[in-house]
């Protein structure tokens, strides 16, 4: 996307991040996970519209077609549906697929594969047949992305029983938690977002996996919780870095995985500030948003000291012009804004 | 015109047997149905055993089968076994599914069955997959793909066809167009004839077949199959049949009026079980004291299933939630 060129790349500021390591940007680092994963086990394949072609999706698979021959990198048609079932069908026949596309919006194109079947089949036949796929897919933001091309479907997968749900914010757990999805029996679906594309970040050479269902702290504090999903990490942890000036302590939480969810880690740091934020990218209403925080009603009411905020996309589709994006979307700035009013 | 009958008689005598077998769980799920023992919707094959049938005869064990919410003659045309079918029927933790499937979510891995689908259609691209695997580890093995007519009305056929020929892939698609989704006549539902006959043969080899003649099955499936299994690609064949009951349940539920009670009498005057018994009869391959032994065979085998089905125990509530992740 043109937009994510304006952006200049820049160094991911996470304390424990800043150690020393090779730096990888975030294609990079998806990329090498990818390459691994191809290497090392024979039962892994990679397809997807473009995934062969120069662009090589965003650059997370470019050149692995000939690496690794078109045999286990290979393009597919325009025909989500049917090729969504075909990743499952060869997941039970033994293999390990994993399906790139291009934006989110397309799997709604997958659903009936992915709801119906993928996220049933281990359940519906009594734990006999397991489905080892993995959908990943980058959603979009900016440049008049609009309604189509930038929807954030977390909400709607985390609510669907079968399915692993993973999104990454920094370099180093795009490469962890996408092997570790690779290596996972079960069906995994990685929603990455543009807006990381242009970090750069430590990234072990070595193949290793970021545990499944666990979150981390990514600054500590202990005035309030930001629990932020994916690029919004960032968001809150920049707007934490400013809190501080004013004496304000922000937590900031990377729950990495939406499903399943480290409950512990947020209702731990709930019990600690007292007060939370919520911030996705995803809409308002039954989304992420809702989620965490009926969660942390229900099993840490006692814990609060004030009302939850949640800050997510209006309940709209996303305007195209540049104008209306400004309004549209949440950030650092409305970030902040929360955490002070939960303060006064 | 009738195909000859130059198959070795045991082998005639199994198609019979097998197709009998099918034929005659159905008519017991249906007799016991309204005891409300069996709380599963039902979709019984009758009327369709040839096509199980002369499909499976040419398959191998490890050989893949998919199939859909109409899948009791598939699942025992393929070997599996059953007293887990039945056993899931009444919901026992015994089942094949382990009473989380039912009736249309049915599986035996050992025979190559990795469940079958209810979403109509939902089945197709999984075979297609399933194919894709066997082609990617080099396995001379086919994956078989059973559809009705109402899937064909699925886009996720044409698109998982347009797959299975791009890469040749060893996957053979056999529709079951039994004229009816529903209460829905296939003329109501698709234009003209099915379109996919139009493709070349170079990239899939097609035919149409009566599919309530389980010899003519057993000779285009033999083709199908062996062209897929040494890598000469897909295969698509249409099988004309006619479903005897309702989409759901036993006779009794069915609706009435969709159909012309002419047009089911006819068909069953064209009974693939009764004109195939005809002919044996005729032609002296089989006696009638041999059919006289089948039978008790399969009743025995039945009342067994099951027997041993209602004494199975039932999945404890302790237990829902297994089985969502695989650890």
């Amino acid at each position: 996307m043109p937009w994510s060129k304006i952006k200049a790349e820049f160094h991911e500021p996470y304390a424990a991040l800043q150690e020393d390591g090779r730096i990888l940007s975030y294609p990079e680092a998806v990329r090498e996970g990818l390459a691994q994963a191809l290497a090392q086990d024979p039962r892994v394949f990679v397809m997807g519209q473009g995934v062969d072609d120069p662009g090589g999706m965003f650059g997370t698979t470019r050149g692995l077609h000939k690496e690794f021959g078109e045999g286990r990198v290979f393009d597919t048609p325009l025909a989500e549906a049917a090729l969504t079932g075909v990743a499952v069908g060869a997941a039970i026949a033994g293999m390990r697929p994993v399906y790139f596309h291009n934006r989110p919006d397309f799997l709604f194109l997958a659903m009936d594969q992915l709801a119906n079947h993928a996220a049933k089949w281990y359940y519906m036949f009594g734990g006999q047949v397991n489905v080892p796929l993995v959908i990943w897919s980058c959603i979009g933001r900016g440049w008049g992305s609009a309604a189509q091309h930038s929807q954030a479907l977390q909400g709607v997968f985390m609510h669907i029983p079968g399915l692993k749900l993973i999104m990454p914010s920094t370099c180093f757990d795009a490469k962890g938690l996408l092997i570790a999805a690779i290596g996972d029996p079960n069906p995994v679906i990685i929603l990455e977002h543009r807006f990381n594309f242009k970090q750069q970040g430590v990234v072990p050479e070595e193949m290793y996996g970021v545990p499944i269902g666990k979150g981390v702290v990514r600054r500590p504090g202990k005035d309030v919780t930001v629990v932020a999903i994916s690029h919004l990490v960032l968001e809150a942890f920049n707007a934490a870095q400013e809190l501080a000036a004013e004496g304000l302590e922000v937590e900031v939480i990377d729950p990495r995985t939406l499903r399943p969810l480290d409950e512990d880690l947020i209702l731990n740091s709930v019990a600690k500030t007292g007060r939370l934020v919520i911030a996705d990218s995803g809409w308002k209403t039954g989304g992420v948003t809702a989620e965490i925080g009926a969660m942390v009603a229900e099993k840490g009411f006692d814990l609060l000291k004030a009302p939850i905020i949640r800050l997510a996309c209006p309940d709209l589709p996303t305007p195209a012009g540049y104008s209306l994006e400004e309004a549209y979307y949440i950030g650092k700035e409305d970030i902040m804004k929360a955490v002070r009013q939960l303060l006064q | 015109m009738d195909i000859p009958l130059i198959l070795p008689q045991e082998t005639l005598k199994r198609l019979y047997y097998e197709m009998l077998r099918i034929r005659k769980l159905q008519l017991k799920i249906e007799a016991h149905y309204l005891e409300n023992e069996m709380k599963t919707p039902i979709h019984l094959y009758i009327g369709q055993e040839a096509i199980a049938v002369g499909v499976c005869a040419h398959l191998q064990r490890e050989d893949f089968i998919n199939s859909s919410h109409r899948s009791h003659g598939h699942y025992l045309a393929k070997g599996g076994n059953l007293k887990a079918l039945v056993a899931e029927l009444f919901c026992r933790q015994t089942g094949c599914s382990k009473g989380r499937g039912g009736s249309m979510h049915l599986v035996d891995v050992a025979v190559g069955h990795y469940g079958s689908s209810s979403i109509v259609g939902g089945g197709i691209p999984i075979g297609t997959g399933m194919g894709l695997a066997l082609q990617m580890q080099k396995r001379p093995l086919v994956s078989v793909v059973f559809l009705g007519d109402g899937a064909a009305d699925e886009g996720v056929f044409y698109e998982s066809l347009n797959f299975a020929m791009l890469k040749k892939l060893p996957v053979v698609y056999v529709l079951e167009n039994n004229q009816y989704s529903i209460c829905s006549h296939v003329s109501a539902r698709q234009a003209g004839d099915n379109v996919f006959h139009a493709v070349s043969p170079d990239l899939l080899f097609s035919a149409k077949v009566d599919g309530n003649d389980v010899l003519a099955v057993y000779e285009i499936a033999k083709q199908a199959i062996v062209r897929a299994r040494s890598g000469q690609g897909p295969a698509f064949l249409e099988c004309r049949t006619y479903r005897l009951r309702g989409h759901a349940g036993c006779e009794s539920q069915d609706f009435q009026g969709y159909r012309p009670p002419e047009e089911v009498e006819f068909w069953k005057g064209r009974c693939p079980l009764a004109t195939y018994r005809r002919r044996l009869l005729a032609d002296a391959i089989i006696t009638l004291a041999e059919i006289d032994d089948m039978e008790k065979r399969i009743a025995a085998e039945l009342i067994e299933a099951f027997n041993c089905a209602r004494q199975e125990p039932l999945p404890q509530d302790k237990d829902l939630h297994l089985y969502l992740f695989c650890e």
